[in-house]
């Protein structure tokens, strides 16, 4: 053995060769297991990379690009003439930013500085401060005003972060006027959501009322979307791709804008409601209903206290009086029951009937309005006069269920097929109704009925139907969809309506009756005669009461107008023009209004003047105004 | 014994002489490492500047300091093994008391202004030291199991006082590499069966004493959809990253993953993720056949060294980064549990490269002073 010298001093040479060999064996060993090992990585990694390749790079793909919808704007609703009822009006909003914002409470104390900016919503932009990532902007206000909005763009160098944006709302132009029929939208609740994403953006809104809801479909548009880059954290890096969305087709109306406001004019303060028809078309001219609201107001949510003012008002101005209202006819029903008894040969056009002021069944006593009775009438009499017994004892002859068919096929007592929501079918008794309530049909039920009184219940938008469609002969349907997009709907033409199966003859005799109540000597309502002699107006009045007058009560001088307003007669007034060529038919119903002849039948009159003046149905020929549909408000976009 | 005269080397002392004896193809492969590392940092940063221009700069003087560790004479390195040794266990000993906290550890010290992490040194020391003890060693010796344990308690020592910073991967990893050190030095084979049958009864009792955050992670490596924003999405994401890259990759500098920020720390531990995803499964698997030349380049070392240290000292060094390599890429593609463990002279980072380097300088000692036998001089 050699002496051990150095550190390397080990056993012997021998041992070092044995050595030498046991490791590279080992060595060997593991080099292959790290090959082995290292091996197995790449086969993994191939398998993810390739094999599996495809479906992480969808993931990647997914992880990068983010979606995002853009809100079309909503279709406007404008008049015949193109006159805009609900529209979008530019929506300035401030807009803070927290990231961009080195001290938020110092921006917010000099926003509030320029722009009111209440407590309770400081409150709640802190609050959504700590609820979303930093550079999402928070909405400090809505419906900036021009000046409020050129305030913060002058003191920007002061408002670090704060940004105006520009969205839309809806806007109705004539408040209250057309709120009925145009109807208003809200803010989606969580079902709508559900059922169609795009709600969930801002500032959309879903119709809830009227045309609104209705033509919801053609006004809401479809949506538009951007593709967007977006890191880890959600943050755009930039716009990849964008598809404009279809803006909201733009709804015009049978709607006169101008003739609406007219009527609404003339019905002043009166809880009333008035409708007038193209009488040839069915064309809805106006509808009316007073008193009304303000429908914007359910675009920003409607407070309790005027939710509760508007319930408890007892003219009931959220309810469509004009096409949910329901009331007994009273005698503006007489000429139904004319053309029922016609049909059915109980009546013919020169029989007579004597009314002594009453008629008498068993032991009930009908009484006629006037106490001592029209002696001997034909038909044309019976009209004028607005004779009760004559129509007690045609409606005897004659039977309810015809009457009630005849009442049908004229539009009374049906719901009618109009684009609004909520509509009313109201009821002409007969005997099958009875039963089914458990009651015999009763001879005294026919004889008021004969009358426009008892269970009998129509609409306003009823009466205008019937009486244009016994003023031109045509089943015409009261229509408030003229045009969608440009496009014009079916209807527009009288030549669109089937002719209503009855004889001229009949309806003549009717009309000529309807005539004489206005402009014959004696007639109820010779207060409704127009002023231009050439052009002549044909109507009927109508009272109906609300309840039964007693016996006593009319014994002692009974005058309904000291009754309190509730439990006093509807007054109501139908009539057409021009006699000899009707182009128009109105409805009116005064609620608690008294007389027909008094406080129905000069409103009546005014409307049809400003129908003939106005004369909305010579401009049916135009072409729709309809506008540039590209002039309205760019799209609500992504921000 | 006859022993036969032979042509012994001197261990070399001209500085020239010793350079001429530097595994230069060695340094090359190094280098082409680092410039991997370059190219992927540039993409990670958008920039040089941010990580790749530091990370080139770093490189370079961590290579001058290689070479000047491997122009150190082989003795020396073998007598300095035990204070080394020594040394890191009591920077262990002080990164517990005094070392801060990061991510929930306590894993770094400040030496000389740079941080470092002292597990890193002390897997180098615990090579050394296993070598030294067995280069002294006879066949018979080793099979005797009163031989064998001192190394067993040589490694457990920093074993234990890493899991109680903790960090359970850099655990493991000083375990298996130490076991490589003692199984390369010949102990019986099925003495190491016998410690692999106690760790797997051992496993469940660890696994109880686990800290929340280590459990998290296993229950997440087993399944990652589970937590998909919480401690599953770093895998989720760079599993993404990868898969996305397909056969060629995204191309350099278009990694929406990466870019996009969606890859955590891809400029440190996910780095081979991003390099997956901009240069596909070729780019990957060139960059995993060069991880493996230099861990082979490093048996290559150990075959060609003439004593028993230098075979040990190489092999458990280029084992040591054959185990930071395979831990690292297998914590990218979720196949392992994520460990905080770099990709070696590619991901940034000063302090791990700084402990390769000086490990491969080490290396490259071995590699010059290789003719350096027992009987030497």
């Amino acid at each position: 053995m050699k002496p051990r010298r150095g550190s390397f001093a080990t056993p012997g040479r021998d041992q070092e060769a044995r050595r030498a060999t046991g490791f590279r064996r080992r060595a060997l060993l593991i080099g292959a297991a790290q090959i082995g090992a290292m091996g197995y990585l790449a086969s993994r990694l191939y398998r993810l990379q390739i094999t599996e390749g495809g479906r992480y790079a969808t993931m990647a793909e997914s992880n990068r690009v983010s979606g995002r919808l853009l809100a079309p704007p909503r279709g406007r609703i404008i008049d015949r003439a193109g006159v805009v009822l609900a529209g979008n009006r530019l929506n300035w909003r401030a807009l803070l930013i927290p990231e961009e914002t080195p001290d938020i409470a110092a921006a917010l104390d000099a926003f509030a500085q320029l722009v009111p900016l209440p407590d309770h919503e400081r409150a709640r932009v802190e609050r959504e401060m700590h609820k979303h990532r930093r550079f999402i902007p928070l909405m400090l206000r809505e419906f900036l005003s021009w000046e409020e909005m050129a305030r913060i763009e002058v003191n920007a160098p002061d408002l670090p972060g704060i940004v105006v944006d520009l969205g839309t709302t809806r806007e109705y132009p004539f408040g209250p006027k057309f709120a009925h029929m145009v109807g208003y939208v809200a803010p989606p609740n969580e079902a709508d959501v559900a059922a169609d994403p795009l709600l969930s953006l801002p500032g959309m809104r879903v119709g809830r009322a009227g045309i609104e809801f209705s033509q919801e479909a053609s006004l809401h548009g479809s949506a538009g979307s951007v593709q967007l880059e977006v890191n880890a954290v959600g943050r755009v890096i930039r716009e990849i791709s964008r598809t404009e969305g279809q803006r909201g087709a733009d709804v015009a109306l049978t709607i006169d804008a101008e003739l609406q406001q007219n009527v609404l004019d003339v019905l002043g303060d009166e809880s009333a409601s008035a409708v007038v028809l193209d009488a040839r078309n069915g064309e809805v001219l106006a509808l009316t209903t007073t008193p009304s609201f303000d429908p914007s107001l359910f675009n920003s949510g409607v407070s309790g206290a005027q939710w509760k003012e508007w319930t408890s008002n007892r003219a009931a101005p959220l309810i469509n009086k004009a096409t949910s209202g329901l009331y007994p006819p009273g005698s503006t029903f007489k000429m139904a029951v004319a053309l029922a008894a016609l049909e059915a040969r109980t009546l013919t056009v020169n029989d007579h009937i004597n009314c002594p002021g009453y008629l008498d069944l068993g032991d009930t006593r009908f009484h006629c309005w006037s106490k001592n009775g029209h002696g001997m009438l034909n038909l044309r009499g019976g009209l004028k006069n607005s004779c009760d017994v004559f129509f007690y004892e045609v409606a005897r002859r004659t039977g309810i269920d015809k009457i009630a068919a005849m009442s049908h096929r004229l539009g009374l007592g049906v719901p009618l097929d109009i684009e609004l929501p909520g509509v009313r079918g109201g009821l002409i008794p007969t005997r099958e109704w009875r039963m089914a309530r458990g009651h015999a049909w009763n001879i005294g039920d026919t004889i008021v009925t004969g009358i426009g009184q008892g269970y009998i219940q129509v609409s306003p938008l009823q009466l205008a139907t019937y009486v244009a469609r016994l003023s031109t002969g045509r089943i015409i349907q009261p229509h408030l969809v003229r045009a969608v997009d440009g496009r014009m709907r079916a209807g527009a033409d009288a030549a669109d309506w089937p002719v209503l199966d009855i004889p001229e003859r009949d309806l003549r005799a009717v009309r000529e009756g309807m005539w004489a109540v206005v402009n014959e000597q004696g007639g109820t309502a010779p207060i409704a005669r127009l002023a231009n002699p050439v052009v002549q107006l044909a109507g009927k009045t109508g009272s109906s009461q609300v309840r039964r007058v007693s016996r006593e009560q009319r014994e002692h001088g009974f005058k309904s107008e000291n009754l309190p307003w509730e439990f006093r007669p509807h007054a109501l007034f139908v009539c057409f023009a021009p006699y000899d060529q009707p182009r128009y038919s109105v409805a009116v119903v005064v609620e608690h209004g008294n007389a027909g002849a008094a406080a129905a039948a000069p409103l009546g009159r005014d409307i049809m003047q400003a129908a003939l003046r106005l004369d909305p149905a010579a401009r049916a020929g135009q072409k729709l105004a309809l506008g540039d549909p590209r002039a309205a408000v760019p799209t609500g976009g992504a921000r | 014994m006859i022993v036969q005269p032979r042509l012994i080397r001197r261990p070399t002392v001209l500085i020239t002489a010793r350079l001429w004896r530097v595994n230069w193809f060695y340094v090359l492969l190094l280098c082409a490492l680092a410039s991997v590392g370059y190219v992927a940092l540039y993409s990670a940063g958008g920039a040089p500047e941010l990580y790749a221009n530091r990370h080139i700069i770093r490189f370079a003087v961590a290579l001058v300091m290689m070479l000047a560790i491997g122009m150190v004479d082989l003795r020396l390195i073998e007598r300095l093994a035990w204070p080394l040794y020594g040394f890191s266990v009591g920077l262990l000993v002080l990164v517990l008391r005094i070392g801060h906290v990061g991510k929930g550890a306590q894993r770094w010290i400040m030496i000389g202004g740079q941080e470092m992490q002292p597990s890193e040194l002390m897997k180098i020391a615990l090579v050394l030291a296993l070598a030294h003890w067995f280069h002294k060693a006879s066949h018979e010796r080793i099979g005797n199991p009163l031989f064998v344990l001192p190394p067993v308690l040589m490694i457990l020592l920093p074993v234990g006082l890493i899991l109680k910073e903790p960090n359970l991967g850099t655990a493991v990893i000083t375990a298996l590499l130490g076991g490589a050190v003692m199984l390369a030095s010949g102990v019986r084979l099925w003495k190491f069966a016998l410690v692999m049958i106690g760790a797997g009864i051992a496993a469940p009792l660890a696994y109880s004493h686990l800290h929340d955050y280590q459990r998290a992670r296993i229950t997440t490596f087993l399944n990652p959809e589970s937590d998909p924003l919480g401690a599953g999405y770093n895998i989720i994401q760079s599993r993404i990253a990868l898969g996305s890259g397909g056969m060629w990759g995204q191309g350099w500098l278009q990694g929406s993953q990466g870019h996009l920020n969606f890859l955590p720390e891809k400029q440190t531990d996910f780095i081979f993720a991003m390099i997956g995803e901009e240069f596909g499964f070729v780019g990957a698997a060139a960059l995993m056949a060069l991880l493996m030349l230099i861990v082979l380049g490093g048996v290559w070392i150990a075959l060609r060294s003439r004593n028993q240290f230098g075979r040990l000292v190489a092999l458990g060094i280029s084992f040591n980064f054959f185990m930071y390599a395979v831990v690292n890429i297998a914590m990218v593609m979720g196949a392992i549990p994520v460990g905080g463990v770099p990709l070696p002279l590619v991901s940034h980072g000063g302090s791990a490269m700084l402990t390769v380097m000086f490990g491969f300088g080490i290396l490259m000692s071995v590699h010059v002073h290789r003719d350096s036998t027992a009987e030497s001089d």
